[in-house]
């Protein structure tokens, strides 16, 4: 584990979407799966997770159903909707621009100014 | 849809939250063991595994706390929570909430009842089917509306509006099923009653229009089911049974439904007989007397498509031809269309009015109550800015605080609505089975329904939002950092103002409630006390009918003067003196007169209508009317001598001209028969209104006027009257004597007289009771004002006391805020009490609002409360204890 950088408000939703765009996945997946993809540079506690799923879950932008992990336990899985993908999409665009603006303005030399 | 869906799944989160909750559980449960499981690859044992899953998680209640509201079911959840918080903070301070909630239900309660009774007589329609278009017919000009049976045929028979007309009068009868004859109360009904109303029968059959085939001709009687039901104890066999009613024998048809109690709200009748068989049940027969009116209502349900103004045409057109064919007998008037169940515009108006008003106060006490609470919230939420200013520095957010408080308002408002409508039930319920009435089965229909119970709650509700609206403005103009500095001393801006200026609203409106109680009071004071023309005083009113007993023609006179010449035996008997219907009696008999020039007895002729009574000649003695000149009847004043009268005051100036050279004057009545004045007697009070202006009155000999019923006036010593019941078992027993099967009801004139100051007592007692219910709200709201002033200032209170301040000087500054907007209140209810006295002054007799003893005892009453209610912390403010008060600081 490198070092890990505190989540903006905001992306841990963007995070999730993202993650679960790659393959149905529990919770825990989701956790794991986060890790996986930024390289364990993001620091998520782990409960703070599930507010935010069922919160996708009731806009609807996640469904979820019980089944069997590769641990052989019961968990459940979440899987985007079609609503998810679409939101995946614009905020992947938005959050893309953003950081283009973002890396931009801090790039900025004296004497481009 | 989307709305849809959401409220779908809205459901199963508030009604399935632990479902819902032991599935959050099971899934944050599945993270911790997956969590586990990667542990134990990683080599730690399972049970270390497990604690450091779960260390990492994090704070899984938060979480799952968080997840639930994340699912959005939390707003039912919050709202429970609120609703235990507030609990938990009423039972707390429990006088303060058992002062709400009593002061509440009062003032509900009072609410609910007067509104059930207004409902009961005036919203709720007849309970019979199809009851919306269903009218009884009212004479244009007259509050009465009696109608002559042979105008009723042809009304109903020439009419094009009306699917039929029905119609009824009310008596009472002897009912014998082989024991003893017992006296009873029904309808005497048109044949086609039942049918034009849609009532089908409980048991057997009802009559119809069919079974009538002149006089006499349908002896059938059809029983209300509550008489069935206490009388025959729901024996089923009673179809077609015989029974005798004034000794003719009637055959019993059926029972009528549960619900149907007749078309007259006030008056539950035993049974009904049909109309054409008058002549059995009263004894007389006006079958044919087309100028006699006595059909009591006539009533129908209008066709379907004719609007009431076509309807009031129709008959009015009949009308317009029944004067043409019959001039002496009809007058020319139209008709107008009434709701049935009041006797049309006869009793109607008064009543409404008069609850209206009673409504009005009513309402006015729970807007005082309502001003009481707000006070006291407002209180409250000073003592509790501290809380607030926590809650609010912890992160809460105003609007849940606020959300806190109406919660704790509501629950007080909901639960005193709940135990004001409970009382008010239990008044209603007696109301219910309560018989003003000893005599008469009068019955007042307030059980309460839907109607009821929604205002009450909406009522409670409305009060709720209201005083919990009043700290309001207090808590969002809360600064957290002033007031955690401060602390609780802190003042909170104009609140204290807002209060004050409740207190004096609610003051006053205590005041107008006590002021119009006091005016109550003395009108009925006054009215017990004017002149009735008679004295009730040691006097026994015996009322016997013949008719009942079987009695016909002239053996009806002979038994008369021999009830009376043996009830005058008994000893202290003074005299005994015959009448048709006693003065202020529920019923009476008018008469036209006419002048001694006219020969066209048309009604529009007549010089005037005046109230006939006809008395044996010792009626006057007996009932000690003062003749002021001339003669009484003697007994030679009988059928072979010319026609004579003693007429009133009143009759002899209005009529006669003048009230000294009236005698041996004549006038005529509306068959012709010249009649010569022979007396002049003292103005007194006739009708059921104690409260009515003088009225031209004649009396007539009974024996040149023969009346079947009459009522016997016994006048006693007063060793005897003291002690009534003593005399009317002699009547009683003397009575016996001379006919064993003869009904008779004995009571004193006193209590006879409740009938007729049945109207001032209820106004009196419903507004003496509103008047208590003021006072004891502007007790309640001055003593929480002053208290809680008190125990705000006891620390400035000792630092005066410290000083050297006198008791003058103390109570001066912890009361004279309270005493100064006592006064204040105070004058503005008396002024606004006396004005709506003009008001009072339509209901209740005698009301005047420039009565000085008004006035003194009002301004008086309202000092005695302020002492009353000021008491308790002046001796607090009093017992001031500078050293104790300096170290608990």
């Amino acid at each position: 584990m490198g070092e890990q950088a505190q989540l903006l408000p905001g992306t841990l939703d963007l995070l999730i979407l993202k993650a679960v765009s790659l393959g149905p996945l529990h919770g825990y997946g989701v956790l794991l799966r986060i890790g996986q993809i930024s390289g364990s540079a993001l620091l998520i506690e782990q409960g703070a997770l599930y507010p935010a799923l069922f919160r996708l879950v009731r806009q609807g932008l996640l469904k979820a159903n019980w089944g069997i992990s590769d641990n052989n336990r019961r968990a459940k899985f979440y899987e985007l909707t079609t609503a998810g993908r679409k939101r995946l999409r614009e905020e992947q665009d938005g959050w893309n621009r953003l950081a283009v603006a973002m890396s931009t303005a801090l790039a900025a030399q004296p004497e481009e100014v | 849809m989307k709305f849809f869906s959401y409220v779908q799944s809205l459901i199963p989160r508030v009604f399935r939250r632990a479902e819902v909750s032991a599935e959050v559980d099971a899934e944050l449960r599945s993270h911790i063991e997956h969590r586990a499981d990667d542990l134990v690859r990683d080599g730690l044992n399972r049970v270390e595994a497990e604690r450091r899953a779960r260390i990492e998680f994090g704070g899984r209640e938060r979480y799952k706390e968080e997840s639930y509201e994340a699912l959005g079911g939390n707003f039912f959840h919050s709202f429970w929570g609120d609703v235990r918080f507030a609990l938990r903070v009423l039972r707390k301070s429990p006088g303060f909430t058992i002062a709400a909630v009593g002061t509440l239900a009062l003032a509900i309660g009072a609410n609910s009842v007067v509104f059930a009774v207004l409902n009961g007589l005036f919203i709720r329609p007849l309970n019979v089917p199809h009851s919306q278009d269903l009218y009884a017919l009212q004479r244009g000009h007259d509050t009465y509306i009696v109608q002559s049976y042979p105008d009723y045929i042809d009304l109903r028979d020439r009419n094009r509006s009306f699917d039929g007309l029905a119609a009824y009068n009310i008596s009472q009868v002897a009912l014998d099923t082989g024991e003893n004859p017992v006296s009873v109360w029904g309808y005497e009904a048109s044949g086609n009653y039942f049918d034009e109303l849609r009532v089908q029968p409980y048991l057997g059959r009802l009559f119809h229009g069919s079974d009538e085939h002149g006089p006499n001709s349908a002896p059938y009687i059809v029983l209300t089911y509550a008489y069935w039901h206490s009388h025959f104890q729901d024996d089923r066999s009673v179809v077609g049974r015989t029974v005798r009613l004034n000794k003719h024998p009637f055959t019993i048809l059926g029972v009528a439904p549960p619900e149907f109690k007749g078309t007259l709200l006030f008056f539950s009748p035993d049974f009904f007989v049909p109309l054409v068989n008058q002549q059995q049940i009263d004894g007389e027969n006006y079958l044919n007397a087309r100028g006699t009116r006595w059909v009591f209502e006539v009533l129908g349900h209008l066709k379907p498509g004719v609007t009431r103004e076509q309807a009031t045409a129709d008959l009015s057109s009949i009308g317009a031809s029944l004067h043409q064919a019959y001039p002496k007998e009809d007058d020319q008037a139209g008709f107008s269309l009434v709701r049935p169940g009041l006797h049309g515009n006869f009793f109607a108006p008064a009543i409404r009015a008069f609850l209206t008003a009673l409504m009005l106060l009513a309402a006015l006490i729970l807007l005082a109550a309502c001003a009481n609470l707000g006070s006291l919230f407002a209180a409250r939420a000073a003592d509790r800015s501290r809380e607030v200013a926590l809650r609010l520095a912890l992160g809460s957010s105003r609007s849940r605080i606020l959300r806190q408080l109406f919660t704790e308002a509501v629950l007080i408002s909901l639960a005193g609505g709940a135990a004001g409508l409970w009382g008010g039930v239990m008044v209603l319920h007696w109301l219910g089975g309560w018989k003003p009435f000893p005599q008469f089965p009068m019955n007042i229909p307030v059980n309460p329904d839907a109607n009821v119970y929604l205002v009450a709650l909406l009522l409670a509700l409305i009060s709720g939002l209201l005083f919990g609206a009043v700290p309001v403005r207090q808590v969002l103009r809360t600064n957290p950092y002033e007031i955690v500095k401060a602390g609780s001393t802190a003042k909170m801006g104009r609140g204290i103002a807002v209060r004050d200026v409740l207190l004096v609203v609610q003051i006053a409106i205590c005041a107008v409630l006590v002021t119009s109680s006091m005016v109550a009071v003395r009108g009925l004071a006054r009215s017990l006390h004017t002149n009735l023309g008679f004295d009730p005083q040691n006097t026994v009113l015996v009322d016997t009918d013949l008719i009942m007993a079987g009695y016909r023609g002239d053996e009806i006179a002979a038994m008369q003067k021999r009830m009376s010449d043996t009830i005058q035996t008994i000893p202290g008997v003074i005299a005994v003196g015959l009448v048709d219907v006693p003065p202020l009696h529920m019923g009476w008999s008018i008469s036209n007169v006419f002048f001694d020039q006219t020969r066209d007895f048309r009604p529009s002729n007549a010089a005037a209508v005046v109230i006939r009574y006809r008395i044996s000649p010792e009626y006057f003695r007996a009932a000690r009317t003062a003749l002021l000149i001339g003669r009484s009847f003697s007994n030679h004043d009988d059928m072979k001598s010319p026609g004579v009268a003693v007429v009133n005051r009143q009759f002899a100036s209005k009529i006669l001209g003048s009230a000294t050279n009236a005698i041996g004057k004549h006038f005529k009545l509306p068959d012709g028969t010249r009649i010569e004045v022979v007396g002049i007697a003292e103005d007194g009070k006739y009708t059921a209104n104690i409260a009515e202006d003088a009225q031209p009155a004649m009396f007539l000999s009974i024996l040149q006027q023969p009346a079947n019923d009459t009522c016997m006036v016994v006048r006693t010593t007063n060793e005897m009257g003291r002690d009534p019941s003593q005399l009317m078992s002699a009547i009683r027993s003397k009575l016996r004597g001379l006919d064993a099967g003869l009904p008779s009801f004995i009571q004193t004139w006193d209590e006879e007289m409740n009938g007729a100051l049945f109207g001032s007592r209820m106004a009196t007692a419903s507004l003496g009771v509103l008047g208590v219910m003021g006072a004891m709200l502007s007790i309640t709201g001055i003593f929480g004002m002053a208290a809680y002033s008190v125990s705000k200032r006891l620390k400035e209170l000792g630092i005066r006391v410290a000083l050297g301040a006198q008791r003058k000087e103390v109570l001066q500054a912890a009361l004279g805020r309270a005493f100064k907007l006592l006064a204040v209140g105070s004058a503005a209810g008396l002024v606004l009490g006396l004005l709506a006295t003009r008001v009072l002054a339509f209901i209740v007799y005698q009301a005047s609002p420039r009565d000085p003893l008004v006035l003194c005892g009002a301004v008086l009453a309202m000092a005695l409360l302020g002492l009353i209610a000021t008491w308790m912390p002046a001796q607090r403010a009093l017992r001031v204890n500078p050293l104790v008060l300096l170290r608990e600081e």
